[in-house]
């Protein structure tokens, strides 16, 4: 069998996550690939919630979009916009969500809105979708970015969504009732915010990944765990399962 | 009373150049054969409304039909950036547009306001982020527990347009599979317009249908196929391939005004 990517580590990191997880907010991409993957091999009984207003559904392909017809027929109910962010969302129903972003600060407050100043942006990004409630109000939040100087920046050039805001005590003071970011899971390695200072730190490293290549992709001074763990590689069952999700 | 009609009689009579109007669907049911006939019909100056703007709007925004779009996620799902919307707002090409940007249970709630009759809506949303410095919400407090909430404007577009799969002769209209957002944005909506898979007889309510009743409405028209390519769920399948290729075809200014003129504007006009 061929090695696993980075990607593929990532997306496997991602579902390993999600064991003991009841219910999952997923988007599209590396997410809903990671969650499908977990309720195949980790957690069968892995509710996945997908914003097109689908809950439970149990999709056998990586959808294209978040509304694929597959969503709908497989779901065990689906529900309004309105209805899912009202009482599944803001109520504080889902456990584990599934964030990207294009940028990500050291306390994972996350931006999706614009590179650039917000009046005249170099690139203008999708924009915040359901993120800044799902950030607030889900269980925890488990953030899914690729490892780079350009995602990684000291400062956002907007806060589309809150992680820990500007460190111990953000949340609580903003009025927020989730726990917030547990985990940064890059193609790289997994960073864990630190429990007294909510700074993420480098927890683990994936297979055949230097230190140094770490630092350089993140544009702040990346502090790193005494404990810093080897990524454990995916299994073969995992990495079957994951490429049957992705050939198709 | 709903009155069925002709695409072209029904868009003509209730959308005119500076009116709001809200195309909605969610991921699913995008209303695309009437947003097409609006830009045959050269409609202009329009402030286009909707959660999620994906290829129907980038569209409508890169022939410049729009001077204001009201959105909450603006993207190419699954595929990537809508590249039309971001010209006109990185470059202003082909015309400069205003933006007002929500989140989307900000803008689902602002829509159920508008559906409720009432002025505004409460939620816990927006807080921390830096989009209430740019967008219209208000920080208020709750009168029974002091909790402090963020208010959202209603919204009321002028005009509603969604697209369902069956209606009856009388103009009652049934839709099914991801409802999104739009019942709530026909009853927020001081006008309306469905089109329509099917037209039946006798509409037989479903387990989980939407049913809006023909005395909310103002037209339907019957227009097979008109959600493509996006999807009628249980009649027809969604295009993923267009939405790749639209990726493509989107990116250049001159292919793209080819492939309108060649696709929509150079298509039959509806009666």
């Amino acid at each position: 069998m061929i090695a696993a990517s980075l990607g593929e580590v990532q997306t496997v990191v991602a579902a390993r996550r999600l064991r003991e997880a009841s219910s999952v907010f997923i988007g599209v991409g590396r997410p809903s690939t990671a969650a499908i993957l977990a309720r195949r091999v980790h957690n069968p009984g892995l509710v996945l919630v997908y914003e097109s207003g689908t809950v439970g559904a149990k999709p056998t392909r990586v959808p294209l979009s978040i509304g694929d017809g597959e969503l709908a027929e497989t779901a065990d109910f689906i529900v309004s916009v309105p209805e899912m962010f009202n009482y599944w969302i803001g109520a504080g129903r889902i456990e584990v969500a599934f964030l990207g972003a294009a940028q990500v600060d050291r306390f994972a407050n996350l931006n999706s809105t614009v590179i650039g100043a917000y009046d005249h942006p170099k690139a203008r990004l999708p924009g915040a979708g359901g993120a800044p409630e799902i950030a607030a109000a889900c269980g925890e939040v488990i953030v899914i970015v690729p490892h780079a100087r350009r995602t990684f920046v000291e400062k956002l050039d907007f806060v589309t969504s809150v992680g820990h805001g500007t460190g111990p005590g953000s949340r609580r003071q903003l009025g927020f009732r989730g726990a917030g970011p547990s985990a940064v899971i890059t193609d790289l390695g997994v960073l864990e915010p630190d429990p007294a200072t909510c700074e993420l730190t480098l927890t683990a490293m994936h297979p055949g990944v230097e230190l140094e290549a770490i630092r350089a992709a993140t544009g702040w001074d990346l502090h790193v765990s005494d404990d810093l763990k080897p990524t454990e590689p995916p299994t073969v069952q995992e990495l079957t399962v994951l490429r049957g999700l992705t050939s198709r | 009373m709903a009155e069925l009609t002709g695409l072209g009689e029904g868009l003509r009579e209730l959308v005119s150049d500076g009116d709001s109007v809200a195309l909605e669907g969610f991921t699913h049911l995008i209303p695309f054969a009437a947003g097409h006939e609006l830009l045959r019909q050269g409609r202009a100056e329009l402030e286009l409304i909707r959660m999620t703007p994906d290829v129907l709007y980038d569209q409508m925004i890169g022939m410049g039909a729009a001077r204001k779009l009201v959105f909450s996620y603006g993207g190419n799902p699954g595929v990537g950036s809508l590249h039309r919307f971001r010209d006109a707002i990185e470059h202003g090409w082909p015309r400069e547009i205003e933006v007002e940007e929500h989140s989307h249970a900000g803008m689902a709630n602002a829509y159920a306001a508008g559906a409720s009759g009432l002025p505004c809506a409460l939620l816990r949303g927006y807080v921390g982020t830096d989009l209430i410095a740019r967008t219209r919400v208000e920080p208020v407090v709750c009168p029974f527990t002091g909790e402090r909430l963020v208010a959202v404007p209603a919204l009321r577009p002028d005009v509603a347009i969604v697209h369902a799969q069956e209606a009856d002769r009388r103009g009652n209209v049934q839709l099914w599979g991801i409802p999104g957002v739009q019942k709530e944005a026909l009853l927020a909506a001081s006008r309306t317009l469905v089109t329509v898979e099917r037209v039946l007889d006798e509409l037989e309510p479903r387990p989980g249908g939407v049913v809006i009743p023909t005395w909310q409405l103002d037209a339907v028209a019957h227009v097979p196929r008109g959600s493509l390519p996006s999807y009628s769920h249980g009649v027809t399948d969604r295009d993923n391939d267009f939405y790749r290729f639209w990726d493509q075809v989107s990116r250049d200014r001159d292919a793209f005004a080819a492939w309108m003129s060649e696709h929509v504007l150079g298509g039959v006009a509806a009666r």
